[in-house]
Parts: C-alpha cells; sequence; structure tokens
C-alpha cells in the first residue's frame, strides 16, 4: 500500500494505492484524473516545468517558458540544462514554440508570455 | 474634470475582472496600476496551476493574466500603468481621485471606486528575528522577482522560513536554478500551504520540511552568513536549548500575507480584524457607499480563479451602482470557523445567488456546515475534512431563508465527536 497526494488540482486529495502493475486498485480520489495520477506515479511519473530562458532584451532579461506535456520525472534537470542553453534575441509570443522536441521527449518548451512582443513595439 | 462611472485601483488579476465586468455592463471605466505592465504579481508566478477552476486548464501566471489583459484590450476600458494614487476624496456623488504619473499630478472624478490593491507580504521585521541586518533576508515574493523577472539567483545556499505557498513554489524553483535550498521551517504544527505544494515542491527535490520550528538569529555583517534554528512548543514559544546554527547566505521569509487596505483606511473603510479586508455585503460593497473590494485586498486568497470571481462581481456591481439605500444584517460565524466573506447581506440587494467563501480556523476531519436563520437550519453542508490554507466557496440563495431586518444569521461548524 502506498499514500499519496494528488497534485492535479489544489483539492489535494489524500490518494491510496494498492496492488502492483496491471492490478493497481486507487482509492480516496474524487474525481478520474487522481485515478489517472495514481497509476501513473506508480509507473512512470510525470511532471511539468515552468522555468526561465535568457533573452537579449535589457528591459526583459528573462522569458518565462513551461514544456507543453508533462515529461518524465527523472528527466527534469537534463531538460532545464537544454532551456539554460537558449538566449532569445527575437520577440515570441505566447503559446510560440522555444524549443521542439526537447531532448526527443516528443515535447515542446514553449514561450508562456507575449512580453518580448511588447519590448519591440516600445524598443 | 476626467468623468468615470468606475475607476479600479490595481491592475492585478482582481482588477482585470472588475474591468471588463464594468464595461460589459456599460459603465465608463478607469483602470489604474503602478507598474508599467498589467498582471499584478501573476508575472512573477511563472508555475502552473492556474485556472483549473475557471478554464479547465492547468495555466502559468503569465498566461492566466495575459488571457484577461487582452480581454480588456477589446473594452473601452481606459488603462493609466506607471499611474499612482495619492488620494482620494468623497465628493458630490462619488470621488476625486488624485493621480501622479510620468504627466504629473491630476485629479479624475469617479462615481465608483473599485480597490483592487492585492496584498503585501510579511516582512522580517514583522517576524522580529533577532541580529544584525545583513543582505540577503528576502520574502519569497522578493526572491522570486528577481528570479523570474530579472534573471538573477538571489541564493545560492538558503533556509526558507515558513510554508506558505510562494515560499514552496520558491523551494523548488530555486533548486531548479541550481541553489541548495536547506528546508523549509514551519514554527506551526502544520503545514500553510496547500498539500499538492509540499508533494510537488519538497518532496520531488527531496527538500526537508521541518515542523515547530523557526529562525530565532541571523548572523552576518554584510551578507547573511548563517541563521539559528529553535523548536518552538504549542504557543510557537522557542525552546531553549534547541538551537542549531546553519551555514546559508539567504533566509527566504514566507511567513503570510496581509491585504493592501492603506486607501482603504483613508476613506473610512471597516475592515476585518479576521481578513484584514473590508467588511462588505453579498455586492462585494464596502461600509462606504460606492466603495467596492475584491480580490486579495479583500481576503487573502488560495486561488485566483475566485479573485478573478471577486473582481467581476465587485466590477458588475460597481457599473449597476446608483446610490440605492442598503440595510445590513450580519452573518454571524462560529468560532471553528476563521472567517467568512461576505460578512453582511444587503437586504434591499438580489441575494438570491450569493457567494460565500470560508475557512475554518482548524484542521477539521467528518464536520457538518450549518447555516442557521433565527434558530433554525436553512442550509447544511458535510465536510470530509476542512483545511485552514484551502478556502472553501459555495452558492447560496439567502432570499430563499426569510431573513428579516434583525435576523440572526449563523454560519457554524459542528465536528462530530469521537467518543
Amino acid at each position: 500500500m502506498t499514500e499519496l497526494t494528488c497534485i492535479v488540482c489544489p483539492r489535494g486529495c489524500s490518494l491510496r494505492v494498492d496492488g502492483e502493475g496491471d492490478s493497481i486498485t486507487v482509492t480516496g480520489n474524487a474525481c478520474k484524473r487522481g485515478e489517472a495520477f495514481a497509476v501513473s506515479e506508480m509507473l512512470h511519473p510525470m511532471r511539468t516545468i515552468c522555468t526561465t530562458v535568457r533573452t537579449s532584451f535589457p528591459d526583459a532579461p528573462v522569458l518565462p517558458v513551461r514544456v507543453s506535456a508533462e515529461i518524465p520525472k527523472d528527466r527534469i534537470f537534463d531538460v532545464m540544462r537544454e532551456i539554460k542553453k537558449v538566449t532569445l534575441t527575437k520577440p515570441v509570443a505566447r503559446g510560440e514554440t522555444v524549443i521542439e522536441n526537447v531532448l526527443g521527449l516528443s515535447v515542446n518548451v514553449i514561450s508562456e508570455s507575449d512580453l518580448l512582443l511588447h519590448e519591440k513595439r516600445e524598443g | 474634470m476626467q468623468n468615470y462611472d468606475v475607476t479600479i485601483i490595481g491592475g492585478g488579476p482582481a482588477g482585470l475582472a472588475a474591468a471588463i465586468s464594468a464595461c460589459q455592463n456599460g459603465a465608463k471605466t478607469l483602470l489604474i496600476e503602478r507598474e508599467a505592465r498589467l498582471g499584478g504579481i501573476l508575472k512573477q508566478c511563472i508555475h502552473d496551476g492556474f485556472g483549473l477552476v475557471r478554464f479547465g486548464e492547468k495555466l502559468s501566471g503569465p498566461e492566466y493574466a495575459e488571457r484577461f489583459m487582452d480581454e480588456v484590450e477589446k473594452t473601452d476600458c481606459e488603462i493609466r500603468v506607471l499611474t499612482f494614487v495619492t488620494r482620494i476624496k468623497r465628493m458630490n456623488g462619488g470621488f476625486a481621485v488624485t493621480l501622479v504619473s510620468r504627466d504629473g499630478v491630476q485629479t479624475v472624478q469617479s462615481r465608483t471606486l473599485v480597490l483592487a490593491t492585492g496584498c503585501r507580504e510579511r516582512t522580517a521585521k514583522q517576524v522580529a528575528i533577532h541580529g544584525t541586518r545583513p543582505a540577503g533576508v528576502f520574502t519569497a515574493g522578493t526572491a522570486q522577482h528577481f528570479t523570474n523577472l530579472l534573471g538573477e539567483l538571489p541564493a545560492k545556499k538558503c533556509v526558507i522560513l515558513g510554508s506558505g505557498d510562494i515560499g514552496l513554489i520558491m523551494a523548488r524553483r530555486l533548486t531548479l536554478e541550481g541553489a541548495e535550498v536547506i528546508g523549509v521551517y514551519e514554527a506551526k504544527s502544520t503545514p500553510s500551504g496547500l498539500t499538492r505544494n509540499i508533494h510537488q515542491c519538497l518532496h520531488d527535490y527531496q527538500i526537508p520540511l521541518y515542523l515547530s520550528h523557526t529562525v530565532t538569529r541571523v548572523f552576518g555583517q554584510d551578507r547573511l552568513e548563517k541563521v539559528e534554528i529553535s523548536r518552538v512548543d504549542e504557543s510557537m514559544t522557542p525552546i531553549p536549548g534547541t538551537e542549531q546554527i546553519i551555514d546559508c547566505d539567504a533566509l527566504i521569509l514566507s511567513v503570510g500575507l496581509i491585504p493592501e487596505n492603506e486607501l482603504a483606511e483613508t476613506l473610512g473603510v471597516s475592515l476585518s480584524a479576521a481578513t484584514k479586508g473590508p467588511i462588505c455585503d453579498g455586492q462585494l460593497m464596502s461600509s462606504q457607499e460606492g466603495i467596492f473590494s475584491c480580490g486579495n485586498a479583500l481576503h487573502v486568497n488560495d486561488l485566483v480563479d475566485y479573485v478573478s470571481e471577486s473582481g467581476e462581481l465587485a466590477g458588475k456591481n460597481a457599473a449597476l451602482y446608483r446610490g440605492q439605500s442598503r440595510d445590513w444584517v450580519d452573518i454571524h460565524t462560529g468560532k471553528e470557523l476563521l472567517y467568512c466573506v461576505p460578512q453582511k447581506l444587503n437586504l434591499q440587494a438580489d441575494n438570491s445567488e450569493i457567494v460565500l467563501y470560508f475557512r475554518s480556523r482548524d484542521v477539521l476531519n467528518d464536520c457538518r456546515l450549518t447555516l442557521t436563520v433565527d434558530g433554525k437550519e436553512v442550509f447544511a453542508k458535510k465536510y470530509r475534512f476542512l483545511r485552514p490554507p484551502e478556502m472553501e466557496r459555495l452558492t447560496l440563495d439567502f432570499s430563499s431563508y426569510g431573513i428579516r431586518k434583525n435576523s440572526d444569521i449563523r454560519l457554524e461548524i459542528e465536528v462530530k465527536d469521537d467518543d
């Protein structure tokens, strides 16, 4: 038996997971997403990361970015290293890709903000 | 003098929502923001988890704020950034609002006000830590500003005091950026932040959480060099002999948020001792006619979705306000509740769909919330658990409860007896 806290939504249900492999049963979840989270957490935990990339814009030295979908928890620091290699010299819009298919994980690193578009307009 | 129906002070999530709804309800609206960009604190809250209630998606802070910024751009709302309100005076039929901006000092006239001024972090001076005054003692929000907006890492090896959500989020953020977070220390015996943040911000990164511990002294001349940590008893008093010294170059404080109501106070708005925000009715009007409050200035929220919700309500009601008279009755709260918002009902208004927010004072399991009017139970709801960090929300039809001018309205929590 394993006890988990669901991180899907702020409700934060206390989950109880019994069994192994294909016969996992989850209790304590208020919705289906909690069950899916518990199963994923037992087999291959996934997380999102949100961070910033450097830019060459003096008034906006960093731009917030995030992964477009969850990545394996054990690749978080590998993806962080890739993101740190980037310096943006051109504006990107919110939702636009900053790194495509990062480390072959089938996930893009995308901009969280239109911040740099405004920099361009004012600059 | 320029004339507006609604003037909104603060361009964060509450003010943005208020501006959109005031415009949608036909008001000539002015939105005032002191910073260069709209969005308030969400600009630096780059983590995700915002908007699950409202949009059913996990958005980051900037993404959430920019959706509202895009909306407000489509309205006729007049937006003034880099503008600061220095004074508001009541005048015939409204308010004279004095503004300072790069254009100089100017006074505008407004029929109503929406105070969306947000909240501030409690600082080191407010938690009485002894010792020197070196650099390296930051609030979590300041550390977040450095990291996420300026791109500067404010610590290499740090201690976090307080388990509020921003502190937990910053523990993860600093770790991702390569800093070492020695631990999160909380004086209370239960965490202040959301349980999911304890898991995804601390457990995921093997950052320890020490409950019933606090920082009792800081050391260092120019820069922080070490802190002294002590265990505390149930009354949060440090226990002599339990001190330990930890080397670090930063102490990050996440010890609570206080609604910002300096302007409100100058206008004679009555504040609640429990929320530190204005006492208001179901339409979010304060004790002063024509002055509305919303978002974290009203009470500190844990979800931005509810900040926007209260902004929308305040903006709409400000737009529709025509100086109607009010009859206030109290909603009394039992001792198990920390507070409820609104604290009053205006019997002259439509109370058929009142959104009520509340928090319990302690962690409670298997309990029952009851609403009684003149001793008669009119509403009840069972909760498997209630936790003070997690605000609860209800929509109630108060118009159906037979409330009269002198009615005794009580919101209470019954806890199941263990025996």
